[in-house]
């Protein structure tokens, strides 16, 4: 991190660019990940739930027949998990309902880093007037708690589409990342390399976006996962609350609907309860798992110790 | 602290009592120091007129606002004029739609400054200023007393983390604290009820919910206190447990990096006590980057309140804030907004007043670049 206060900043320096070119440095990473158990579960998790989720619809398909007259049915061999309120099935429902959280939590979190890299890479090399400016901004939408005011934003405005939920999310949610962000740069930009671009002149596009963000890469991609979990957390808790458009078939929207339906105090509903936040608390754990893991792995001070 | 900023601001004072040379020092320190609350004091304002302002144009001007939406709901729901449903907007909202924007604005901020927020639509006749201050006191009970309890745990497991790493305590709470974090509030909430409450029976829901049991009146007794924290519990259960597995690994983080610090083998080597390293030496030095989250994590949680408060039914500011959104009564909204961004600021203006008490560098740092 102090590269340039490090009495050692050779060691650190090193892997990047120039070691990590003979291996391919996804495979190397790949290989350490599913080497430690816990990202090696957080793999799967993650891996089995995106699986579920975009190929399960396909196969199952997207409309759910129901039988009103078979509210609440028990779990049964032909319907794993039972059948909810409106007989439809619980496991046909949780297939389906995956893909819009995915969707959701990826796209919120692609905005969210997009935004935090290229704020943050530009503020933390030019400094000055920009990153003063900046720097006030994130204090202040750090500043209103985010789903609060994700809730009062959706109140005001309808929200009606997921892809607008997504947005929403992922232009609130920037500022925390920009900011670490920007304190990486400010020490990757005293790098020799960063040097020898400057001196070959390639322009400051390049060297910020071709020299410095490459280099936080890891970084980057840890933040990225951070930012899909927070994302998920944000729009299923809408979901939940009623504020976010309660079309369509999603985790968040069963728990919201057996919440209203009062299906919290009928023993017969605990499927279609426990399912859904069964799979959200997976989805995180393996996200959180992966996390970690890579950070172990790609932050060597940590594993050091 | 606050105290002695004041005594300091006539620097001659300073000069005449005490060892010159060591008073000389003290006194500049403590202006820097001063200068240090005062930018802080004057940021946080900042952030708060902002936050206002933003509110302001929500309501007020972008397309579809409240304001519109109400006076078109008015005429078309009771057939009243124009003019009438203007004239309500206009006392719900305090504002007067006839006068100029930037007057409107003004007439807005002085409100605000005399804790004005207009009328709630939901319950004619309660400004929205008494209703936030009925609910708010419940909010920052029951989150502040499970902030600092989860802090409290969180320090401990983390140090001890720290000092046994690879041990069984490392592992499990690392374990744990990874699962629960992995569960959202809410859906720990939720849990809560229908595991516990509903399946096992182990919790009494239906007892548990709400502020206080009927006919238990707010006073100074034993009664009221251990009511109000009986009821609390559900709520405060939820946040502790999300929350106690990042403060525990935050605190080993820190731990970890002092432990291997300069200082503390030097203490070491001087053959101090142990248990004066590990708190004058590792724990004051560990405990800075936590202080610096707490503002941040104390945002989340009460953000997160709106979620577990309307699953327990404690009618605390986000119970509160769920219903005003439901029946939109956008004043309440607004003012909600407002207080309990108010409430994150000052939180933060907490933090870093504490932590720059602590940490000499902050303050000098600061006052440095500035």
């Amino acid at each position: 991190m102090t590269a340039t206060s490090s009495p050692v900043p050779d060691q650190q320096a090193v892997p990047t660019p120039a070691k990590s070119a003979g291996v391919s440095p996804l495979r190397r990473l790949f290989s350490e990940l599913t080497r430690s158990t816990s990202g090696f579960i957080g793999l799967c998790l993650v891996l089995a739930i995106v699986l579920l989720s975009v190929v399960g619809p396909m196969i199952v398909g997207t409309s759910v027949p129901g039988d009103p007259m078979r509210a609440w049915e028990a779990p049964s061999s032909d319907h794993w998990l039972g059948l909810e309120g409106a007989g439809k099935d619980t496991l046909h429902l949780l297939i389906i309902g995956g893909r819009t959280v995915l969707m959701v939590g990826f796209l919120a979190a692609t905005i969210t880093t997009v935004i935090a890299v290229a704020i943050g890479a530009l503020a933390g090399y030019f400094g000055g007037r920009f990153d003063a400016i900046m720097l006030q901004l994130t204090d202040i939408v750090m500043t209103v708690p985010q789903i609060v005011l994700l809730a009062v934003v959706g109140a005001f405005y309808k929200l009606d589409s997921p892809t607008l939920l997504a947005v929403i999310v992922g232009a609130l949610s920037w500022p925390v990342l920009m900011r670490s962000i920007r304190a990486q740069v400010l020490s990757l930009k005293e790098r020799e390399f960063v040097e020898a671009a400057q001196l070959l002149d390639v322009g400051w596009a390049r060297i910020v976006f071709g020299e410095i963000v490459p280099n936080m890469a890891s970084y980057i991609l840890i933040n990225f996962i951070i930012a899909v979990t927070n994302a998920i957390y944000a729009m299923v808790g809408l979901y939940l609350l009623g504020l976010a458009p309660q079309r369509g078939i999603n985790w968040g929207i069963m728990i919201n609907d057996a919440w209203t339906k009062g299906a919290m105090f009928n023993p017969d509903a605990m499927p279609y309860i426990i399912a859904p936040v069964t799979m959200i608390v997976l989805l995180q754990l393996g996200l959180i798992l992966l996390t970690r893991t890579l950070d172990e792995i790609l932050n060597p001070r940590l594993r050091d110790r | 602290m606050t105290a002695d900023a004041a005594t300091t601001d006539a620097p001659s004072g300073a000069e005449v009592t005490g060892p010159p040379q060591r008073r000389a020092g003290t006194s500049l320190g403590h202006r820097i120091y001063h200068s240090f609350v005062l930018r802080r004091l004057l940021r946080s304002a900042f952030v708060i007129w902002v936050v206002a302002t933003g509110v302001f144009l929500m309501v007020r001007l972008l397309p579809g606002n409240p304001v519109d939406v109400y006076i078109n709901q008015q005429i078309a729901l009771y057939g009243k004029s124009y003019e009438q449903a203007a004239a309500e907007a206009q006392n719900y909202f305090r504002f007067d739609p006839a006068t100029p924007m930037w007057r409107q604005y003004i007439d807005y901020l002085v409100g605000l400054l005399h804790g004005d927020m207009g009328t709630s639509i939901t319950t004619p006749g309660v400004t929205v200023t008494e209703k936030i201050a009925h609910y708010l006191p419940w909010t920052l009970y029951s989150v502040g007393l499970a902030l600092i309890i989860s802090i409290s745990i969180g320090l401990l497991l983390g140090m001890i983390m720290a000092y046994r790493r690879g041990g069984i305590i490392d592992h499990a709470v690392s374990i744990i604290g990874s699962g629960f974090h992995a569960i959202p509030n809410y859906l720990l909430a939720i849990l809560i009820v229908v595991v516990g409450a509903v399946q096992l029976g182990i919790i009494d829901y239906t007892r548990m919910r709400g502020n206080h049991s009927p006919g238990v009146s707010p006073e100074l007794s034993f009664r009221f206190l251990s009511d109000i924290g009986y009821h609390a519990t559900l709520p405060m259960i939820t946040y502790i447990l999300t929350t106690v597995g990042t403060w525990a690994l935050i605190m080993k983080a820190s731990t970890t990096q002092v432990l291997g610090e300069d200082y503390v083998t030097v203490a070491r080597a001087r053959g101090l006590k142990d248990a004066r390293i590990q708190t004058n030496y590792v724990g004051r030095n560990a405990l800075l980057p936590l202080i610096a989250q707490i503002a941040t994590q104390a945002g989340f949680i009460v953000g997160g309140a709106i979620f577990v408060e309307q699953t327990f039914s404690y009618e605390g500011v986000g119970l509160l804030l769920f219903e005003s959104i439901n029946t939109r009564d956008y004043p309440m909204i607004q003012g909600v907004l407002l207080v309990v961004t108010i409430t994150v600021v000052l939180a933060n203006l907490c933090a870093d007043l504490v932590n720059a008490a602590l940490d000499p560098r902050i303050r000098l740092g600061e006052g440095g670049a500035a």
